[in-house]
């Protein structure tokens, strides 16, 4: 149950994010969430499309390093603690968190994180068990 | 081993033979240019030197020097030591700076070259029955021609594609069944690498012979390893004739330097002649050139010779990979780094492509180094711990390597400007 996220290394330069993003409209390719994380030099975007593969033949195409990774698409249940729970649930079994961000689209009443771990197969399982959604590659796809 | 070998009369030409043919010809061209090239027919003249008092090349050290900037003060045909109407050919290599220098070539000249050129390629097993491929720009490098004209000689095909469109490269090497190369080495791992992106793990390439810029033993591995060939390392400067001054045979321990149409030497730091083994700048007289004969030119190339018998049978000298340019060495806080030394500590942190450029800039009083250096895919993570990680390895890999701190910047593929197929390894913004 996992989702596959596009991470694509952009140079500090002025111009790149908009080059990039004008590459997959360009393309047709829609960005259904998006983060960057940056150093002084680069930064990483990384992304969920409805298409990665697509997205990645035409980003490396246009001279871009691509690398296609799995994450999983949590569904936030909507209260107070939501959010916490999850990452509770993945701290009791030492599944370390390299990153999360969230969604800009809702999964009917649910918020959207995509997160990655260090042990997916461990966390599928251990949230799922608690009865947290996640959603799969075509879910996010009909999104 | 079987060593296929072109002219073994001059090539295995004993050592005294070699050097009575030397002192011969380099007495013949001192007296062309005293009598064709004002040039140096003044600096004999201020030496008190005539053609007389060069007996063969045990005088080699009254002789005097050419630097680059000689070639550039007489630009474009002052150093010729023949009429326009007997220079059939003309190259210039691309100056860094301002004009470039430009050379003459006589038929009789183009003819030496595609001889010494044929010697190459027979180094490097390539004979008639070779498909050659030849990637080299063609024009008013010498890349391209040289390299023609050599495979040409030993009845090779030549396939005369010239530099760049890395598409219609693989192509022909697929449907034209290529059995050799010659290229940069850096378009050399490029081409392996689009080969290897395409899946295509099958070629019919044997042999490659790839100069033109310095190189490592670490990429000559890789290459080798990933187009399953042998690559051999050539040598040449448009100013001396172009590729195959020198070129390693399949012993691929030094280029062996065709000495009968070329006296090198290494040059110390007090302008002395030194004895082979010892490292320092090499120059070449050239001795059967006619079109633009050089005295003592010093190449800035920073290397060594030997003489010791090679397991080819060949008895000309052979010079050790080029360790460095003497003109283009950076002093970084009192440090010498030469590029090559960086591109072996890329080269160290497994599978980095040397798509490098190294940038230096004056901080004050600080000097700074930064290496550019172009993102592989294998290393694209989606983690900026892991790119951290990368860029401290590399950091870390220069300060073994050069010894010297630098910082390191990771760019995009293709961020690097690169022409005719090689990268400007060197940006020093303190000269500017
Ligand atoms: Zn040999």
């Amino acid at each position: 149950m996992y989702v596959k996220q596009i991470s694509v290394f952009i140079e500090n330069t002025p111009g790149r994010l908009a080059d990039f993003t004008k590459v997959l409209e360009d393309a047709g390719i829609d960005l259904v969430s998006l983060s960057i994380a940056d150093t002084t030099n680069f930064g990483i975007l990384r992304g969920i499309v409805a298409d990665p593969e697509k997205a990645r033949e035409t980003l490396a195409q246009h001279g871009y390093t691509v690398k296609v990774t799995d994450v999983l698409a949590v569904c936030v249940p909507d209260r107070p603690g939501g959010l916490a729970g999850i990452l509770e649930k993945l701290a009791e079994k030492n599944i370390a968190l390299e990153y999360l961000y969230s969604f800009v689209r809702k999964a009917g009443d649910h918020a959207l994180i995509i997160v990655r771990v260090d042990q997916p197969e461990e966390a599928v399982r251990v949230l799922t068990d608690a009865g947290i959604k996640l959603l799969s590659q075509d879910e996010v796809r009909a999104l | 081993m079987e060593h296929m070998i072109w002219n073994p009369t001059m090539e295995c030409m004993p050592r005294d033979q070699l050097r009575a043919l030397q002192d011969d010809r380099l007495k013949d061209v001192v007296r062309r240019v005293y009598e064709s090239v004002p040039f140096y027919r003044d600096k004999m003249q201020k030496l008190g030197l005539t053609p007389k008092d060069i007996h063969g090349v045990a005088d080699i050290e009254l002789l005097p020097f050419t630097e680059k900037q000689d070639l550039r003060d007489h630009y474009p045909y002052g150093m010729f030591a023949v009429p326009q109407s007997e220079i059939v050919r003309i190259h210039a290599s691309s100056g860094t700076t301002g004009k470039p220098t430009v050379v003459g070539y006589t038929s009789g000249d183009i003819d030496r070259w595609a001889e010494m050129m044929a010697r190459s390629m027979y180094c490097a097993n390539i004979g008639k029955n070779d498909i050659v491929q030849v990637a080299y720009g063609y024009g008013l490098f010498t890349g391209g021609l040289g390299a023609h004209y050599g495979a040409e000689r030993v009845g090779a095909s030549v396939i005369p594609i010239s530099g760049g469109n890395t598409t219609r490269q693989l192509m022909l090497i697929q449907d034209f069944g290529s059995t050799a190369l010659c290229c940069t080495p850096s378009y050399a791992l490029n081409l392996a690498e689009a080969l290897q992106a395409e899946g295509i793990t099958e070629t019919k390439l044997k042999s490659g012979i790839f100069g033109a810029e310095p190189w490592t033993e670490a990429m000559r591995e890789k290459i080798e390893e990933m187009l399953h060939i042998d690559a051999i390392n050539i040598y040449g400067l448009s100013e001396v004739m172009g590729p195959g001054v020198s070129v390693e045979c399949m012993c691929k321990q030094g280029m062996h330097i065709w000495e009968d149409h070329f006296l090198p030497e290494i040059i110390g730091e007090n302008k002395e002649s030194l004895p082979f083994g010892e490292r320092g700048d090499l120059a070449f007289t050239t001795l059967t050139k006619h079109g633009m004969p050089l005295l003592r030119y010093r190449t800035h190339d920073l290397c060594t010779l030997t003489d010791e018998p090679c397991a080819c049978g060949r008895t000309h000298v052979r010079m050790g990979r080029v360790m460095g340019r003497t003109d283009d060495m950076l002093i970084i806080r009192g440090v010498n780094v030469f590029p090559s030394q960086v591109e072996h500590a890329l080269l160290q942190v497994e599978g980095i492509v040397p798509q490098y450029q190294i940038v230096v800039e004056r901080q004050g009083t600080l000097d700074t180094m930064e290496v550019q250096v172009e993102l592989s895919p294998e290393f694209m993570s989606d983690t900026v711990r892991d790119m951290e990680a990368l860029e401290r390895r590399i950091v870390n890999s220069i300060a073994a390597h050069a010894l010297v701190h630098a910082t390191v910047k990771l760019c995009q593929p293709g961020a690097i400007p690169r022409s005719e197929g090689k990268a400007k390894r060197v940006i020093d913004k303190r000269m500017l």
